[in-house]
């Protein structure tokens, strides 16, 4: 990482932890904030963190392991989270998936050259009436077929 | 509602009910537990693992250790509290009501057997082939809880690689059974913050941010985790066998030196209560075993404090006769590699402020293989010299690239006190029968000074003598020169020593309240550095720091288990042995003045002490690239 970027990065997360505090509940926000604008929270970056609410880095570190929604490493712009549960698999989830990967040309736990999708498994999403269901970034997308799948995901930019 | 020690009734219909103190004076006061049939009162806030303790009921834990915070992970101490739905663990319910507790229904021992069961189904490794077979916790509670069969399967290939980067701790995480003992150890007790567990669930597991080697993360090899670890998954790097090679080739001239706190804690490993040295035992077992020389670390310890006395007296003169503002004072003690990593890892802007002396460990490898050498008439590279230590990070100090003052690696390998007992029952020996016997000369004689370096406190208590002497001329004015002030278990200690009538080349010091610290943990050698740094420490003058709990004694090289009580023990037993010595100011050492007055002539801190016993040390930072 270059020097500037550092700098910048610590510049921001100096602004967060002013934000939200230095205590140990606001580790979480502090994280997502940096999840949400860069995709992802580097190893610098919770160096600074760990610097910043005097704790060490490896309990940052263990929070974002812990954590399936926050990532050490660089992700897709955008990511893809399909059920992998029960119900999901019931209601067709496998063509889906078949679907999804021949179209994107990767599987699953994998980012695309163009760096557009990141495809992942997620459980249970609640919407075991409505199967199978998938959820792009923030939003859900349910009754899926191979079909509806693949234009969703083309329509992503 | 079913019968109580049905084990089928639907735990839901189970009444939760705790009874309410009717009577006023419980609350805050005395509580009246029933334990298994015998009413007992505890003072409120206990928790039922004490209570049980206090009267002689035994339960068994596995997470749970006296130095460390209570987590409740293991659920090995489960039992039964009347009116609870489920069991309990002891180590984490607190007694704040007269309740009933049942620590051995049919219920309790079967959850127990399983609870054993589960945690067997993920560990991996043989008994036979694993260093704590016959010491391990995990072992015990399986033949405690009549085990006999993997009731939840076995895994049988290793999930994890050994993580053997680092030079003095090796990490085996097929051998975790997660009771975060170590965690809480580094990052509750000394503050380093190596450990944490990460992911979640059945992925979970003990590791190092972004689960890096050893060796590339902010690890000081203190051991602490080592010495907690309740199995195998942590060990020490053994160059035993590299040193049974080096004895077994008869051009090599094989030395060893002792350091005082494995002597007093050897015992254990032979199954002796903590609290018993075994200093002439350890020698005539260590020349059977084959050493050529047996030396005592004390020497260079008395050494260390003529020159890191000397170099005291150096910055008190600059800072208050030259006026001198770039001498750092306080002076720091530089002994324990665990803190002088810990310091170049977190503090590296205030490395001046170390004394530049070595450690005895190093200054001993320095002096062996150049004086005695040259007295002995033996080429320097057919000299091996070993260190039996207390420490994991003597093993990383030892291999330091700098610590090649003699033209050599200074000191070859670096022992713990647990391999060196593997290695004399290895060769067939029972220590506490052993004959006494003498150390060897010309380093075989040592003051007591030296020997207390082993407690906290001791370094100070040791430097103090000396200084003191030599600045007034007189002996401390200390009962017996027990100089209580620097002894006992307090995390962080401050005291002072007011000089008077001084001698004619120290009168810069006359009147002068001579302050110092002495700290152990490196969590309160934090607490002394975050004083530093707010400049607090104006008008202290010395301080001692030990990486570990307890000094030398408690270190991570120790027999397993360690405890606060086993390390009062053996600091007694150091006391003990050193009031008994005819020698006990380091500057009183006839082998002391014969080396400055032969060898190191210019005196101490002179130029040759210098190059041989002073080091400098690196800046590292605490990024992890």
């Amino acid at each position: 990482m270059l020097v500037y970027e550092q700098n910048a990065l610590s510049e921001e997360i100096e602004n967060l932890v002013k934000k939200y505090g230095n205590d140990r509940p606001a580790l979480l926000e502090i994280l997502q904030d940096i999840q949400r604008k860069h995709k992802y929270i580097s190893d610098f970056a919770q160096q600074e963190v760990a610097r910043l609410m005097n704790i060490h880095p490896v309990e940052v570190n263990s929070v974002i392991s812990f954590y399936s929604f926050l990532h050490s490493h660089p992700q897709g712009r955008n990511i893809v989270r399909l059920c992998r549960t029960i119900m999901c698999e019931h209601a067709g989830k496998e063509k889906v998936e078949q679907a999804i990967e021949r179209e994107l040309g990767i599987s699953f736990g994998q980012t695309t050259k163009d760096n557009r999708i990141t495809l992942e498994y997620t459980n249970c999403l609640g919407m075991c009436d409505m199967g199978p269901a998938m959820i792009v970034n923030d939003r859900v997308y349910t009754h899926l077929d191979p079909e509806r799948a693949v234009n969703i995901l083309n329509e992503i930019k | 509602m079913g019968k109580r020690n049905n084990l089928r009734t639907p735990v839901s219909q189970r009444p939760h009910v705790v009874p309410k103190p009717t009577d006023t004076s419980y609350i805050g006061g005395m509580v009246s537990v029933q334990i298994n049939e015998k009413k007992v009162s505890v003072p409120l806030g206990t928790t039922i693992l004490e209570a049980c303790k206090e009267n002689q009921i035994h339960i068994p834990t596995l997470c749970n250790h006296d130095d460390l915070c209570v987590a409740g992970v293991c659920r090995i101490c489960v039992v039964e509290v009347e009116g609870m739905r489920t069991l309990q663990t002891a180590c984490t319910f607190p007694i704040t009501a007269p309740i009933k507790i049942h620590t051995s229904t049919p219920m309790v021992r079967k959850a127990r057997r399983h609870i054993v069961d589960l945690l067997l189904s993920e560990h991996y490794g043989e008994c036979y082939s694993c260093f704590r077979n016959e010491n391990c916790e995990l072992q015990t509670l399986a033949k405690e809880y009549g085990v006999d069969e993997y009731t939840f399967g076995h895994i049988n290939s290793p999930r994890h690689e050994i993580d053997n980067s680092s030079t003095s701790v090796i990490r085996d995480m097929n051998k975790c059974v997660l009771c975060k003992r170590c965690v809480r150890t580094c990052i509750d007790l000394q503050e380093v913050g190596v450990l944490e567990a990460l992911n979640r669930g059945h992925d979970t597991k003990v590791g190092t941010f972004l689960d890096k080697p050893l060796a590339d993360v902010i690890c000081i090899y203190c051991g602490q985790c080592i010495n907690r670890c309740p199995t195998g998954a942590l060990r020490a790097n053994d160059p035993s066998d590299d040193i049974w090679d080096a004895i077994d080739d008869p051009t090599k001239h094989v030395v060893i030196q002792t350091a005082p706190s494995p002597r007093a804690a050897i015992g254990e490993e032979f199954g002796i209560e903590p609290g018993k040295s075994f200093t002439g035992e350890l020698n005539t077992a260590l020349k059977r075993i084959g050493f050529d020389k047996v030396f005592d670390t004390n020497f260079t310890a008395d050494l260390t404090i003529i020159e890191e006395g000397t170099e005291l007296l150096n910055r008190l003169k600059k800072a208050l006769v030259d006026k001198d503002e770039s001498v750092k004072l306080p002076q720091f003690t530089s002994c324990s590699p665990g803190w002088i990593k810990f310091i170049e890892h977190f503090y590296p802007e205030y490395l001046d402020y170390l004394s530049t002396a070595k450690s005895p460990q190093q200054m001993f490898g320095a002096i062996t293989k150049t004086f005695y050498a040259q007295q002995a008439g033996i080429d320097s590279v057919n000299i091996v010299t070993v260190a039996l230590m207390p420490c994991s990070a003597k093993k990383f100090e030892c291999n330091r690239p700098e610590m090649n003052a003699s033209g050599y690696k200074d000191v070859d390998y670096g022992l713990t006190t647990r391999e060196m007992a593997k290695m004399i029952k290895e060769a067939g020996i029972y220590l506490p029968e052993m004959p006494k016997s003498h150390f060897d000369d010309p380093f075989g004689e040592a003051s007591g000074a030296g020997l207390i370096f082993g407690a906290t406190g001791g370094v100070m208590e040791a430097a103090l003598r000396t200084v003191y002497e030599l600045v007034t001329g007189r002996v401390v004015p200390f009962d017996n020169l027990r100089i209580e002030p620097c002894r006992g278990f307090e995390g962080v200690k401050q005291a002072s020593v007011k000089l008077e009538r001084c001698v004619e080349k120290y009168n810069f010091l006359e009147g002068v309240e001579l302050k110092f610290i002495v700290a152990h943990g490196t969590a309160n050698a934090k607490i002394v550095m975050e004083m530093l740094k707010r400049g607090e420490l104006s008008d202290v003058h010395f301080v001692e720091i030990m990486a570990c709990p307890g000094g030398c004694l408690g270190g991570g090289g120790q027999p397993i288990p360690t405890s606060e009580e086993i390390r009062k023990k053996r600091a007694q037993a150091i006391y003990e042995e050193e009031e008994s010595l005819p020698i006990r100011k380091s500057h009183e050492n006839p082998h002391i003045k014969y080396i400055y007055e032969n060898f190191l002539t210019e005196g101490p801190c002179g130029e040759l002490s210098h190059k041989l016993l002073h080091t400098h040390y690196t800046k590292r930072g605490k990024y992890i690239s």
